[in-house]
């Protein structure tokens, strides 16, 4: 059997925070002891609510913050923790970011933010071949037809036109691996899925495959090979998509499936919601990260950190309370 | 009183933008209504005219922006004539709003409770101890322990300044309360809680709701009634389920398209190609012809008029007529 793409193993990021002037020190536990392959062409989504680690993990992935302990491997290879050595590797691994009003240089023209990439690596000698990428990358990020975008700036895109811009980006090296983080959750619906298409369109075509980071349940289960639910830090439950939207086994991964909001249906009877906030990453938590939360923890759940263990064939949980296969 | 006033009746109203070019016709002749302890939901893409629409009931319009025509009759009152001075009266006493990120407005400086009840005492003279008082009542209703009155929001999670938004919101008693997005900044956990709050306030306190949003799924949970507006119109209105069941108008049905369905097939949503038009110079016609992918000759010429198919469901578009 070949390599995972990625293959990422105990990963941690620690991040040592001060309260106050005379508060003691802290550690705020970002991602605390994650893994996960993603094989080629594979799209796994993060699924988290905000303060989980999901975009930590991504960036960490990436070496755009440092990891504190764990490893990751692309291609087979330690990814490694030179600056200067990871350029191959960011040639190969891009990311994309929530927010395309604040991801794109807003005094450079169209054309210098997707070449960027090309510049920085010395990909291209002169101006005209430099144009030719561009356009290429513009047209397949959907911007018709390119030369009409090349001289504008960001503002005088709208919000999808923005994002596409970003994709460009990020794809124009023919990257193999995509962090995604949030990429369509500030746009209107209407354009979402535009910008989702383009992606799979890319997967198939080019074999790209994504860390696909969202809040968004239904979302991740439209275009994602397999989920992983993470809370504080760790990964709860993962498997393929459809295994963990029907029959998800860990509380946490069945508070949110049961939540979320399907259109145009009325809720029979009350919510089961969640009491409180997700707990600051910055307190220890020996036990299960979600026992604070559980509506079914007992003594253990509270004593001892839950491995995650597999229920079945690709499908691992962590929890006290789910059998192992 | 309650049975012959409506809570809130808006006719024709118009709210336009003084632009360089001319004005900017963001709400255009649109008509809706609300009854006490009635959800209404407004729905669309952005630059539709929601936001605008909310505005212009609380009259708390930018500078630029004013209200070009039409009524709205809040508790038998038209706001729509009422001078500043006036309307200030009304404002967080009888409606009230709360905003998308709502929970970033507040002071970052003073304590979450004087900052409640700096609103309780202004509008009702109360002294500070019983406004104190009301303003720990509230934060309970929110479901905020009480002794996070002398708190500052920072020490607040986001979900819980929301709540706390809430609470302000509701301070001096307000029968009407405009959310526009009041959850799109929150996580999906949070946005539960909080419709289940704006629910249950709006059962106990016969209060009116006007939730405004992007998001359709949450729609049918939270709303008896929709709205859907486009480019300064309501396209069609109707109860959640003339809404999601019999759509008329093919904008309401694209946009509901929009949504995945889980547990239905996975196949990515079509989306809608194009924007919403530019609101200084609006299409002739139907304004979401050049989008719409069943324009006919006439579409493209007359402009629809709301049509009702029956007793609780309104469309403006021309094919709607054909078929019903």
């Amino acid at each position: 059997m070949s390599a995972p793409l990625v293959s990422v193993k105990d990963l941690k990021v620690h991040f040592e925070v001060r309260g106050g002037l005379f508060s003691p020190q802290k550690t705020v536990r970002a991602v605390d002891g994650v893994s996960f392959d993603i094989g080629r062409g594979e799209i796994l989504s993060l699924v988290g609510e905000s303060g989980s680690g999901k975009t930590t993990t991504g960036k960490a992935i990436l070496r755009l913050v440092g990891a504190t302990a764990g490893e990751v491997r692309f291609e087979g290879e330690p990814v490694s923790r030179k600056n200067s050595e990871l350029h191959e590797f960011r040639k190969k691994a891009q990311m994309i970011y929530q927010d395309p009003y604040q991801s794109l240089n807003p005094r450079e023209y169209v054309v210098d933010i997707v070449a960027e990439p090309l510049d920085v690596n010395g990909l291209v000698d002169t101006a005209a071949q430099r144009e030719e990428r561009v356009k290429q990358a513009l047209a397949a990020a959907g911007l018709q037809p390119p030369e009409d975008f090349l001289y504008r700036y960001p503002y005088e895109l709208s919000g999808g036109q923005r994002q596409r811009a970003a994709l460009a980006s990020s794809l124009i090296l023919d990257p193999a691996f995509v962090v995604a983080d949030e990429p369509v959750s500030m746009l209107d619906a209407s354009i979402r899925t535009g910008i989702v298409k383009l992606m799979l369109k890319q997967r198939d075509e080019r074999g790209i495959a994504y860390l696909f980071i969202t809040h968004d349940l239904s979302l991740a289960w439209l275009i994602s090979d397999r989920i992983a639910i993470m809370y504080l830090g760790r990964i709860m439950e993962t498997g393929n998509a459809d295994v963990i939207i029907r029959r998800g086994l860990h509380p946490y991964t069945r508070a949110l499936v049961g939540i979320m909001p399907v259109p145009g249906v009325e809720r029979a009877g009350k919510r089961n919601l969640l009491a409180g906030d997700i707990p600051s990453a910055a307190s220890f938590i020996p036990g299960c990260k979600f026992a604070s939360r559980c509506p079914t923890a007992q003594e253990i759940c509270r004593a001892e950190c839950p491995e995650l263990v597999e229920a079945e064939p690709g499908h691992s949980v962590a929890c006290h309370f789910v059998k192992g296969a | 009183m309650e049975a012959q006033t409506k809570l809130l009746d808006v006719k024709g109203l118009r709210a336009y933008f003084r632009m360089g070019k001319g004005a900017l016709r963001a709400v255009d002749g649109v008509d809706f209504g609300l009854d006490y302890g009635e959800a209404l939901g407004i729905v669309g893409e952005s630059g539709c005219g929601k936001t605008t629409s909310a505005l212009s009931i609380c009259r708390m319009l930018p500078r630029e922006g004013y209200i070009a025509g039409g009524e709205i009759f809040v508790e038998g009152i038209d706001y729509a004539r009422l001078s500043d001075d006036e309307i200030r009266a009304h404002r967080w006493k009888d409606v009230s709003i709360i905003f998308q990120g709502a929970m970033n407005a507040m002071n970052p400086v003073k304590r979450v409770g004087f900052q409640i009840a700096e609103a309780i005492e202004l509008h009702e003279g109360a002294d500070r101890k019983a406004a104190m008082n009301r303003a720990g009542d509230l934060l309970e209703l929110v479901e905020i322990p009480r002794d996070r009155l002398s708190r500052y929001p920072h020490e607040f999670s986001g979900g819980m300044k929301q709540r706390a938004m809430i609470a302000m919101a509701l301070a001096c008693g307000a029968k009407l309360v405009i959310g526009d997005e009041p959850t799109t900044a929150l996580d999906v956990m949070i946005q539960a809680q909080i419709l289940d709050l704006l629910e249950r306030l709006r059962r106990e306190r016969r209060m009116g709701l006007i939730l405004i949003t992007h998001d359709l799924s949450i729609l049918g949970e939270t709303c008896d009634r929709i709205a859907v507006m486009y480019a300064g119109k309501i396209v069609e209105t109707g109860t959640v389920r003339d809404v999601f069941d019999r759509a008329a108008h093919p904008y309401t049905r694209r946009l509901i398209s929009c949504f995945p369905r889980i547990g239905g097939e996975k196949v990515v949503p079509e989306g809608i190609d194009g924007f919403p038009p530019n609101l200084i110079d609006p299409p002739r016609g139907c304004r979401f012809h050049p989008r719409c992918l069943e324009a006919r000759a006439a579409c493209r010429e007359i402009e629809p008029q709301t049509r009702r198919l029956s007793a609780t469901h309104s469309v403006a578009c021309h094919l709607a007529e054909v078929k019903s």
